[in-house]
C-alpha cells in the first residue's frame, strides 16, 4: 500500500445531515454567546446551574452529544493510487468516531455470541487436529481470544482488567478534579485547597460533587469498555457477528439527529406561521388556523408512512444523486426528520400564536405601533424575543419523544433506513430473537439502556429548563 | 348552543375537503394508478388490457384532479378525487382495492380496538388522576420528590420495552395469558388483560406528571386558601375544591381522544394480534390500498373534530360560567 502525506490520505465526505449538525452546532454557540451578554437571559440559566439533578443530566447529555458530533465528521479513507496518478478514495464513508473504536468495528464473529463469551452461540462442525469432525461451540475469533485456557484464567483475567480499569478511572478523576480545582482556584483568587474542599462538601454554587459524580460514573464505564471491550465483547455480538456495543454507539448519532433536527427543521415554519397569525390576526390568522387545524386532523402516521414512501421512490428514480449507500441511509433520515417535524410543528405553533395574541396587546407594542413602527420591525424587534422562552421549552421537552418515537417508527417500518444503525432497528432486529432457547437478550438490552439512558437525561434537563424558563408551571 | 354546535359543523366541511386533499396528494404523488393496479394484480403476467380493466372496475380510469375533456362543471366532478371523495361525506366509504366492503370491515374491526381502548383510558384515567392527587397532597415532601423522580423513569422508557418485557414475563415465563391473539366475547378477556395493563403502565408516568401540574396550579389559588382559612381539612379542599376547579383543564386532555378510541392503537393492536381498526390502517399502509387509507384518515378527522365539539361542550357542563356563542 502507497504511502499518503496527512492532507491526502482522507477526503472529507460531508453528509446532508452533518450540515444540519453543523448548523445546529452554530446556532446553540451563537446562543449561548448572546445570552452571556444579556441579564435576562443569563438569569434562568444560571439556575438551572444550581440544579443538581440538571447538571447530572447535562454531563451525561453532553458525553452522548460528543459521541454524537464525532459520528458526524464523515470522510473517506484513501486506497490507492489512480493510473493517472490522483489518490483513489474507498468508497466506503467512515467517521472520526468510527476509528476511535476501530477494535470493536473490525471484530467482527460468524453469529450471536452473549456477553463476555469466549464461544459462539451456536454449535458447529469443528475439525480436530487428528481430522476427526465434532460437533461443539466453536471458540470465537476475537473474544477471549488471549486465552490459551479460558476455562481457568477467564474470571481472573476479567478481575484484573477489571481492576486495572478502576485503577485508571480513579487516577483520571484525581487528576480531572485537581485541574478543576485549580481553574477554580484561579477565578476566584483563592488557594486550591480550600477551593477543593468548597467543591465536595457540596457547598459551591454549582452542584460540583454531583457532576464530579456522574463523571466518575461515565470515565469509569469508559475504562471499563476499554480494557474489556477490545478483547470481550462486552454486550455480546448480533445475528452477523457484529459487536453489540459498536452497533449501539454508532446508533447514538440517529437519536440524537431525530431528535434534535426535527425541530430545527420545523421552528421557521411553526414561529412564522405562529406569530404571524396572533399580529395580524383577520384572514391571516383563519388561514393559519385552518392549516393547522387540517394537518393536525390528518393521523401522523399516515403523513410519515407517505412521506417515507415518497423519498424511497425518489431515491430509485434519481440514484445518480446518492452515490453511496450511506448517503441513500442518510437522505432518507433527512426526510424523516422533515416529515415528523410536519407532524409536530402544530403545537408549537398554536403556543406561539396565543402568545402573540397577548404579546400585542402590550403596552410597549401598541406604543411602538403609535409610533408608526413597521409591522415587521415590531415582530423582530419585540414579538421574537419574547416568545423565545416558549420555543426553546417546546424544542427541549420534544427532545426525548422524538427520540422514543423513532423505535416505534422503525418497528413500524416507516422509521429510518434497515442499513442505518439505530436503537428502533437494534429492537426490531432483535425482538423475534427472544423466541430462542436459550434466550438472546444482549442486544435489546444494549438498545433499551442506551435509550433510556439518553431519554432519562433529556428528561431531567428539560424540566429544569422548563422551571427556569417558565415560572407559572415549576413544579413545586 | 344548538346554532353554536351547527356552525362548528359547517366549519368542518372546508377542513375535511383539506384533510381529503392532503391524503389524495400524498398517495399520487408517489403512486400512479397504474402502479396500485399493477400491486393489486400481482407482479405475474400483468398485461395492459389487464391493468386499464382493473382501473375501469375500481374507477382509477380518470384524470387525477382536473379533467380536460369535460365542459363546465364537469372538469372538477368527472375526476378521481370527486368520485372517490364526495361519496365520503355520506360516510359511504364503498370497497376496498381489494373488492372487501369497507364500511362493514370497519364495523367489525372497531369492537376490538374499542375492547382494549375504552378500559385503558378508564383504568389508566382512575389511576393517574389518584396518583397525581396523591402527590399533590404530600406536596414538597419526600414522597413528592421520590413520585416525581419515579414519573420522570417510567416515561423514560419506551413502551417497546414495556410490551416486550410483559410478553416475556407473562406470557414466556409465567403462562399467565396468550401472548398475542384476539377472541369475541368473555373468552376474549385473557387476550385484553395485557395489552391493557401495558397500556396503563406505559401512561402512568406522563399521565401523573400531566394531572400533577394542574393540581397544584389549582391548589395555589386564592379559593383553595380561602377554603382551608375555613378551617376545612386539606382532604377536604382536595377533593372538594381543586378536584371540581382541575376538571376544566383534564376535560381538554380526555375528551377529544374519546372519540378517537374506535381508532384503536397502532402499536399494540399489531404487537399483539388483534384485529382492530389500527392493524387495519397500517395493513392498508402497507398493502397501499388508498381506499381504506382514504376511508379511514377520514373518519379519524371527522372523530377529532367530533371531539373538539365535544370537549366545548363539557367545559358548559363543569363550568357554568361558559357560555358558547
Amino acid at each position: 500500500m502507497a504511502e499518503f502525506s496527512f492532507f491526502d490520505s482522507f477526503t472529507m465526505n460531508v453528509l446532508w445531515t452533518d450540515w444540519l449538525v453543523y448548523i445546529l452546532l452554530g446556532f446553540i454557540m451563537t446562543f449561548v454567546l448572546y445570552a452571556r451578554k444579556h441579564e435576562h437571559l443569563r438569569a434562568p440559566w444560571r439556575q438551572i446551574l444550581t440544579r443538581r439533578l440538571a447538571m447530572s443530566a447535562s454531563i451525561v447529555l453532553l458525553a452522548f452529544a460528543s459521541i454524537g458530533i464525532l459520528d458526524s465528521v464523515h470522510f473517506r479513507m484513501a486506497e490507492g493510487l489512480k493510473k493517472d496518478g490522483s489518490v483513489r478514495y474507498s468508497s466506503e464513508v467512515t467517521s472520526l468516531f468510527e476509528q476511535l473504536v476501530l477494535p470493536l468495528k473490525k471484530n467482527v464473529e460468524k453469529t450471536y455470541s452473549a456477553p463476555f463469551a469466549i464461544q459462539l452461540y451456536a454449535k458447529e462442525n469443528i475439525e480436530l487436529p487428528d481430522g476427526s469432525v465434532t460437533r461443539d461451540y466453536p471458540r470465537l475469533e476475537y473474544g477471549g481470544a488471549h486465552l490459551d485456557d479460558p476455562a481457568v484464567q477467564k474470571a481472573g483475567d476479567i478481575a484484573q482488567r477489571s481492576m486495572m480499569a478502576v485503577v485508571m478511572a480513579i487516577a483520571f478523576m484525581v487528576l480531572i478534579t485537581l485541574l478543576l480545582a485549580a481553574w477554580q482556584a484561579r477565578c476566584k483568587h483563592s488557594d486550591i485547597k480550600s477551593t477543593l474542599r468548597v467543591m465536595l462538601r457540596g457547598e459551591s454554587q454549582l452542584p460540583w460533587r454531583s457532576m464530579l459524580a456522574t463523571l466518575f460514573v461515565l470515565v469509569m464505564f469508559t475504562s471499563f469498555a476499554i480494557q474489556l471491550g477490545t478483547v470481550y465483547h462486552i454486550f455480546g455480538t448480533d445475528k452477523v457477528g457484529q459487536d453489540v456495543f459498536y452497533l449501539t454507539l454508532k446508533s447514538i448519532r440517529t437519536g440524537l439527529v431525530i431528535g434534535t433536527l426535527t425541530t430545527l427543521i420545523m421552528l421557521p415554519f411553526a414561529i412564522m406561521l405562529g406569530i404571524m397569525a396572533g399580529f395580524f390576526r383577520g384572514w391571516v390568522d383563519d388561514l393559519v388556523q385552518y392549516i393547522y387545524t387540517t394537518l393536525s386532523s390528518v393521523p401522523d402516521i399516515l403523513l410519515i408512512a407517505a412521506g417515507v414512501l415518497l423519498i424511497q421512490v425518489f431515491i430509485e428514480n434519481n440514484p445518480e444523486l446518492f452515490p453511496t449507500l450511506q448517503h441513500r441511509a442518510d437522505a432518507k433520515l433527512v426526510f424523516l426528520c422533515l416529515i415528523l417535524g410536519i407532524t409536530s410543528w402544530t403545537g408549537l405553533c398554536r403556543l406561539l400564536r396565543g402568545e402573540s395574541l397577548k404579546l400585542r396587546e402590550a403596552d410597549y407594542i401598541q406604543a411602538a405601533q403609535a409610533f408608526g413602527v413597521h409591522n415587521l420591525k415590531i415582530i423582530l424587534r419585540h414579538i421574537l424575543p419574547n416568545t423565545m422562552h416558549i420555543v426553546l421549552i417546546v424544542v427541549v421537552l420534544g427532545f426525548s419523544g422524538l427520540v422514543l418515537a423513532e423505535a416505534v417508527l422503525s418497528y413500524v417500518g416507516v422509521g429510518v433506513d434497515p442499513s442505518m444503525n439505530s436503537w428502533g432497528n437494534m429492537i426490531n432486529g432483535a425482538r423475534l430473537e427472544m423466541a430462542r432457547e436459550p434466550i438472546v437478550w444482549w442486544s435489546l438490552a444494549a438498545a433499551f439502556i442506551f435509550m433510556f439512558m439518553l431519554v432519562l437525561a433529556a428528561n431531567l434537563f428539560a424540566d429544569a429548563v422548563r422551571d427556569a424558563f417558565d415560572p407559572r408551571l415549576r413544579s413545586s | 348552543m344548538l346554532a353554536y354546535i351547527t356552525r362548528r359543523l359547517f366549519y368542518a366541511i372546508p377542513i375535511l375537503i383539506g384533510v381529503n386533499l392532503i391524503t389524495f396528494a400524498l398517495f399520487f404523488v408517489v403512486n400512479t394508478p397504474d402502479n396500485i393496479a399493477r400491486l393489486q394484480l400481482g407482479v405475474k403476467n400483468v398485461t395492459p388490457e389487464a391493468i386499464e380493466k382493473w382501473k375501469v372496475n375500481h374507477g382509477y380510469d380518470k384524470p387525477l384532479l382536473y379533467n380536460n375533456e369535460q365542459d363546465g362543471i364537469d372538469t372538477v366532478t368527472d375526476t378521481i378525487f370527486y368520485t372517490k371523495s364526495v361519496k365520503l361525506f355520506v360516510f359511504d366509504f364503498g370497497v376496498s382495492d381489494e373488492g372487501r366492503d369497507i364500511s362493514h370491515d370497519i364495523l367489525t374491526r372497531m369492537w376490538p380496538s374499542l375492547a382494549i381502548a375504552i378500559p385503558s383510558l378508564i383504568v389508566g384515567l382512575l389511576i393517574n388522576i389518584s396518583l397525581s392527587m396523591l402527590l399533590a397532597f404530600f406536596r414538597a415532601t419526600y414522597i413528592d420528590v421520590v413520585g416525581v423522580i419515579t414519573g420522570v423513569v417510567l416515561l423514560s422508557i419506551s413502551i417497546m420495552f414495556y410490551i416486550i418485557l410483559g410478553q416475556f414475563v407473562m406470557s414466556k415465563l409465567w403462562h399467565l395469558v396468550p401472548i398475542s391473539g384476539y377472541a369475541e366475547g368473555l373468552a376474549g378477556l385473557k387476550f385484553l388483560i395485557m395489552p391493557v395493563l401495558i397500556g396503563v403502565l406505559a401512561g402512568i408516568g406522563g399521565g401523573t406528571r400531566w394531572y400533577r401540574t394542574i393540581f397544584l396550579e389549582e391548589i395555589n389559588r386564592d379559593y383553595v386558601r380561602t377554603a382551608r382559612a375555613k378551617g376545612l381539612s386539606e382532604l377536604r379542599v382536595l377533593f372538594r375544591h381543586t378536584l371540581h376547579n382541575a376538571m376544566i383543564p383534564i376535560l381538554t386532555g380526555v375528551v377529544i381522544v374519546i372519540p378517537t378510541l374506535f381508532l384503536g392503537s397502532l402499536l399494540t393492536e399489531s404487537f399483539f394480534g388483534i384485529p382492530g381498526l389500527g392493524s387495519y390502517t397500517i395493513d392498508a399502509i402497507h398493502a397501499q390500498d388508498f381506499s381504506i387509507v382514504r376511508a379511514m384518515v377520514f373518519l379519524g378527522s371527522v372523530l377529532y373534530i367530533f371531539g373538539l365539539i365535544l370537549t366545548d361542550i363539557s367545559y358548559t357542563i363543569v363550568d357554568p360560567r361558559i357560555r358558547l356563542n
